[in-house]
């Protein structure tokens, strides 16, 4: 278990802005990974080429 | 309120991106470069030069460091969000210390348990079919994030079981490889680079969950006043 012992045992945010906030930040963090490290448009590939390497995705 | 989450998980990526630019220029990047210069003789990555050459593409120098510190931003907030998604989902409050391990579960499964099955590649280095690897290379990143989350939520038998299960499978299906490992770039190069990669996304991650946390916490905290506050 992570280590809580001086935290609350749940986040003090309302369930709907929680579910929200992580459904938003997934598919936007989803979509940006998606564009960064895995689209094969030359253009996107070129640019983002030495971070694909760096954060090892498969590049080539 | 979403946007006060959210900014906190974009400052945090963005600063952890920064963070990478400069990491990466002490030995990844010299590598990447390094490789480059061999790439060319090896038959198999002519190609794939030669699908690249046609489009745009930023000229050495401080272009392409430019678009490679623009692309780690991207990547360093993507990565930011992900976690942001998950500690919400699963209603974890978080400090910077907690954030450290969020930190080291991001780096075990979206550097480790690829790698495993894929190790870091150069330039120029053999390696299989791309679509395959692409898309082993995300389910192995899927299964591990849900293996691990089990563990570290739910403590039965059964469902420690299944975590197990799920990090294991893909490394047991095994990962799409090259028909030879043949490469004009020499393999002390390649070692390097794993390691340079390694210690780099190591320490990447880190300073993102560190950093996560901590916005992450005031932010919380922010939002909860303003709900007393009514």
């Amino acid at each position: 278990m992570l280590a809580t012992q001086s935290l609350p045992a749940t986040l003090p945010v309302s369930t709907s802005t929680r579910l929200a906030t992580a459904v938003f930040a997934g598919a936007f963090g989803a979509m940006l990974l998606y564009f960064a490290a895995f689209a094969h448009a030359d253009i996107l590939h070129n640019g983002t080429h030495d971070t694909r390497h760096a954060i090892v995705a498969p590049c080539h | 309120m979403l946007s006060r989450i959210v900014l906190a998980a974009l400052a945090a990526g963005l600063l952890a991106g920064a963070f990478a630019t400069a990491a990466q220029t002490v030995r990844v990047i010299p590598l990447i470069l390094a490789a480059e210069a061999y790439e060319d003789e090896g038959a198999h990555s002519h190609e794939a030069h030669a699908e690249h050459a046609e489009a745009w593409a930023p000229s050495d120098g401080w272009q392409r460091t430019f678009f490679t510190f623009i692309s780690n931003l991207v990547v360093g907030v993507a990565f930011s969000l992900l976690l942001t998604a998950a500690i919400m989902l699963l209603n974890q409050p978080v400090s910077m210390t907690t954030g450290l391990l969020w930190g080291a579960g991001g780096f075990a499964v979206f550097v480790l348990a690829p790698n495993f099955g894929l190790p870091p590649e150069l330039p120029g280095m053999a390696a299989g079919d791309l679509v395959a690897r692409q898309i082993w290379w995300f389910a192995t990143v899927a299964m591990t994030a849900a293996g691990l989350l089990i563990f570290a939520f739910r403590r039965s038998i059964a469902w420690m079981l299944a975590g197990l299960a799920l990090i294991v499978a893909p490394h047991v299906y095994g990962a799409p490889r090259p028909a030879s490992h043949e490469s004009a770039v020499p393999a002390g190069l390649a070692a390097d680079f794993v390691m340079a990669t390694i210690v780099t996304s190591a320490l990447f991650w880190l300073v993102l969950g560190g950093l996560l946390g901590h916005f992450l916490s005031r932010a919380t905290r922010a939002e909860e006043a303003l709900g007393k506050n009514g």
